[in-house]
């Protein structure tokens, strides 16, 4: 806008002027397009300590939860739950940093272990624990700096590359096992992963190569898979449905990054098997966390929205509507993923903190090194 | 009227020009509620927001700090990325305008059978999410797809013919729209008098469409330089533009100091080009005669007649035409046709059931509502996107369109004019975020606009209200200013001259702004894909959702959903060009 002139100067003054009028028609005309507007904005009564009143859940484009289920918990806790939804894990994390002064919302799901302790350092939510937490998923948990939980953890996964066992059956090339592996001739051009700068699994996998190599080690095991015919590719529905020749888009790569829980999807007719799996010497262990907001309008209610996603009910629908494993053991888990996507015995993991202070630093050398 | 005709009266002064005295309270009140109506619009849902958030990148614990400059510039890749959005956009803008002004004839001057329905298919890939045509292109290009020989994935090229399937339409309809009113007389009597077809089209036709081929150029180099997902899906990071770069430093890093050095860098190269466009629409835009577009047909001759009357290659329609066709059936329908045969296919055999499934939730309930409900919330949302964008970009255009007889007005017309095509160069991701650190309580009223639903459409109107002014504009500015002077000699007030003057002849053009407006809203360009979006999945959303999962079905429903969006793309183009007003098409 540099180049406003004098005059326009004068017209914005006059703008300003009637900037009110003109919210006023803006939204006179689109008042009509969604009768739920009206409510969007709580007041500030909500702030009494009843956990009863209007919630606002922030969470990721992948959110989902049974319509149902939140109905019942809507009518027996006098709560209602307004969905908002923003981005991947690293935009919403991102967004919640950068509003931290005026939130968007009462509490949060979706931010990542990728992106814990950035939320945790910002100062973005508030203390809270679960009453009833199980143990299992307490490790998990994510302590702000006096030491009490702000990070309820809700569901994990792990990313590991798939590969589409129809491919090296009908090649009659045995299937690679370890990230080792990949780098052999015999593999030669026929892996295909997501860019840790442009999508979550792909930072996984950086961060799961970093684990194996070590930091001084693992730009030379990306720099010898790209030799080796790499793929790179931007997002996860390009490489699996585009790249990967086990997926309904039927690409020509066999080997693709993708979660532990992908071929409970790629089931054959009968489903008795599946035409793809996991190798799981190369996982990264994703948790995704819920939490309270600092400065939430109505803390109360939202601390009882966190506790219901870790409840046995909202986690047992967990695996069909977010792909991922639920924290609580009591939650039942579908027989396709107990056969087909078993999670990695020893997953590779770098501590949270370490993500976050190295985590620009990391995506920075990876692009100079595989990207160019 | 015809009494107060012989009453010698001096023109009056176009309505911006200096108030005389006399000049009626009510005419300027009017002309002020005009200008500011929309610039109030412009200030509170984009500059103020992307003022703002870059603002937060150059103040480090409360000082002033421009070190990212240095520091940005110092690095090679700051250059190549600005050298590579250059390169792209020039290049995507190029070949846009050299292939669609063609195309702007065939489709719009040219008379022939089946014509309004490949009008309502070029616009089909303009509003397509860029994950559909990511699929849709990159399946095509991939090692062992049916184009996989050309060696293109992952190329400059790939990405090049991508900004022209998506930028195709902007050119032949906003050349289109004008050429079909011009009058087909001059470039008659040039033939008459000797000339060429080729050299009557070049000094006649052509500067005559001069203002209509620069408007079409500056959208389609805007929308080039600020392409992000094409980018990134067809060509990855090593192609990264300054736009893509934003995105990075801004969601994945939070880095608000280099991404507002380069929202500046953006915003200099872009008001560079909207300053160049704008020159060059002053220089060539004058009064035309226009006609209705329904005189001003004529049917599509292939061949020409030579001097020995045998038929000759040259004068006719073939070579416009051939380009036409080539680039409609190979660059657009090509991916279209991949989409929907790939969404007709279930386990390598033909099937419906990828449609049979939309009004399912998708395997296990990959959706929150079935795609037929989030169809209409997508045409709900655009509806109201269109009305705002319409309200605001009309009023623009008309101010725009007055041409004051001082300098000072004009100055002040125009950069009105490049002030509205600035959203188009701003990076969504600067808006988005801006509307997050300044909507919270906007003008200090008590609704959090950052939450609500509401946001959705404004934010799609700011970029819709460029289109409809690039579309309205030129047929505009078009109109010989003698007829609104002879309406007031006549003795026609001001508001009359503009009701029985510019409001038909604009309407015409008014079926194209609507399909625009439309168009733009239902591919949720811009900002809202940056936005907190309610849980009211729009048809893109669902898509999005759709492809973004595993899971039986899923892919394929999604490729069922992008055809019933391109689908419902085509018919609203169809129905908006039945806007165009024809019953005025007598009146001049």
């Amino acid at each position: 806008m540099q180049h406003t002139t004098g005059r326009r100067a004068r017209s914005t003054t006059l703008a300003a002027g009637t900037t009110a009028a003109v919210a006023a028609l803006t939204l006179a005309l689109a008042g009509c397009s969604s009768d739920d507007d009206a409510k969007a904005a709580p007041s500030s009564a909500g702030s009494s300590a009843s956990a009863t009143g209007p919630v606002t859940l922030v969470t990721h484009d992948s959110f989902s939860v049974d319509k149902k289920q939140l109905a019942a918990f809507e009518k027996k806790t006098g709560i209602t739950v307004k969905i908002i939804k923003q981005g991947d894990a690293g935009q919403l994390t991102n967004q919640l940093v950068l509003t931290k002064d005026s939130p968007l919302g009462d509490a949060v799901f979706g931010i990542d272990n990728t992106f814990a302790t950035r939320a945790v350092d910002a100062g973005v939510l508030a203390d809270h624990t679960p009453a009833d937490q199980p143990s299992q998923a307490a490790q998990y948990a994510v302590d702000g700096s006096d030491g009490k939980q702000q990070l309820t953890p809700v569901d994990y996964g792990d990313v590991c590359l798939n590969v589409d066992h129809a491919w090296f059956t009908k090649k009659g090339v045995a299937e690679p096992k370890t990230l080792d592996d990949l780098t052999r001739p015999a593999y030669k051009d026929l892996t295909v992963v997501e860019n840790p700068a442009t999508s979550s699994p792909g930072l996984a996998f950086l961060l799961a190569t970093i684990s194996a190599k070590g930091e001084d080690g693992y730009l030379d095991y990306w720099k010898a898979l790209k030799a080796n015919g790499l793929k790179v590719d931007q997002g996860w529905e390009d490489a699996y449905y585009t790249d990967f020749s086990g997926a309904d888009g039927k690409g020509p790569r066999p080997i693709v990054l993708s979660y532990s829980s992908s071929p409970a999807f790629t089931l054959s007719k009968d489903k008795s098997s599946t035409t793809t799996g996991a190798l799981l010497d190369t996982c990264f262990r994703q948790v995704e966390y819920a939490g309270v907001l600092d400065g939430a309008k109505n803390p109360a209610a939202a601390a009882k929205v966190v506790d219901w996603l870790q409840s046995t009910e909202v986690q047992s629908t967990i695996p069909d509507l977010m792909y991922m494993y639920p924290v609580n053991p009591a939650a039942t888990i579908p027989t396709a993923w107990k056969k087909f996507a078993p999670l990695a015995t020893k997953p590779l993991d770098v501590p949270a903190a370490d993500i976050t202070k190295n985590r620009e630093a990391w995506i920075k050398a990876w692009t100079a090194a595989v990207v160019g | 009227m015809v009494g107060r005709a012989h009453t010698p009266r001096p023109a009056p002064d176009a309505p911006t020009s200096p108030a005389k005295s006399g000049l009626p309270v009510a005419r300027v009140t009017l002309w002020g509620l005009a200008v500011v109506v929309p610039l109030a619009f412009l200030v509170v849902f984009f500059a103020w927001p992307v003022l703002t958030l870059v603002g937060k990148g150059f103040v480090a614990d409360g000082h002033l700090d421009l070190g990212g400059f240095g520091e940005a510039f110092s690095t090679p890749r700051t250059w190549r990325i600005v050298g590579l959005t250059l390169g792209q956009a020039v290049l995507g803008t190029a070949a846009s305008v050299l292939l669609g002004v063609p195309g702007a004839y065939v489709l719009f001057r040219c008379r022939w059978p089946g014509r309004g329905l490949v009008r309502a298919l070029v616009t089909v890939p303009f509003v397509l999410p860029t994950v559909v045509v990511g699929v849709a292109f990159r399946s095509l290009l991939v090692e062992g797809g049916p184009l996989g020989f050309l060696h293109l994935d992952g190329t400059f090229t790939a990405i090049v013919l991508a900004l022209v399937f998506f930028n195709y339409t902007v050119v032949v309809r906003t050349v289109g729209g004008l050429w079909a009113r011009l009058d087909p007389r001059a470039e008659q009597a040039a033939r008459a008098l000797g000339a060429s077809s080729w050299r009557a089209f070049r000094t006649v036709t052509l500067p005559a469409l001069a203002p209509a081929i620069a408007s079409a150029a500056s959208i389609v180099f805007l929308f080039c330089a600020t392409a992000f997902g094409v980018v990134l899906v067809l060509g990855g990071l090593q192609y990264g533009t300054i736009e893509t770069e934003i995105w990075i430093q801004t969601t994945q890093f939070l880095d608000l100091r280099t991404a507002s050095v380069l929202s500046v860098v953006q915003l200099v190269v872009v008001a560079a080009v909207l300053l160049v466009a704008s020159r060059t629409r002053a220089r060539r835009e004058r009064a035309l005669s226009l006609g209705s577009d329904r005189a001003s047909d004529r049917r599509l001759r292939l061949w020409g007649r030579g001097p020995d009357g045998t038929r000759s290659a040259l004068g006719g329609d073939l070579v416009p035409f051939v380009v036409t066709a080539v680039v409609v059936v190979v660059l657009l329908a090509t991916p279209l046709v991949n989409l929907l045969v790939r969404s007709l296919h279930v386990d390598g055999a033909w099937s419906l059931a990828n449609y049979r499934a939309l009004g399912s939730t998708g395997d296990r309930g990959a959706l929150s509502v079935t795609v037929w409900d989030a169809t209409w919330n997508s045409v709900r949302i655009a509806l109201v996107a269109t009305a705002i964008a319409l309200v605001v970009g009309g009023l623009v255009a008309l101010v725009v369109s007055r041409r004051p007889r001082r300098r000072v007005g004009r100055r002040a017309v125009a950069t009105l004019d490049s002030l509205f095509m600035l959203p188009l160069g701003v990076s969504a991701v600067t808006v988005g975020f801006g509307f997050l650190v300044t909507l919270d309580r906007p003008l200090g009223l008590p609704v959090d606009l950052r939450t609500a639903g509401l946001l959705v459409p404004i934010a799609q109107a700011v970029v819709a209200v460029p289109l409809v002014v690039r579309t309205v504009l030129p047929v505009l500015r078009a109109i010989d200013p003698r007829l609104r002077e002879a309406a007031s000699t006549l003795g026609a007030a001001p508001g009359r001259v503009l009701r029985t003057v510019d409001v038909p002849l604009a309407a015409r053009s008014l079926g194209l702004a609507i399909g625009f407006a439309f168009a733009a809203s239902l591919g949720e360009f811009g900002a809202t894909s940056f936005l907190a979006r309610p849980d009211a999945a729009t048809l893109p959303v669902a898509i999005f959702d759709l492809i973004g999962r595993p899971g039986q079905g899923n892919y394929g429903m999604a490729l069922a959903a992008s055809c019933v969006l391109a689908a419902l793309t085509a018919v609203v183009m169809l129905a908006a060009e039945q806007l165009r007003g024809e019953r005025d098409g007598g009146e001049l």
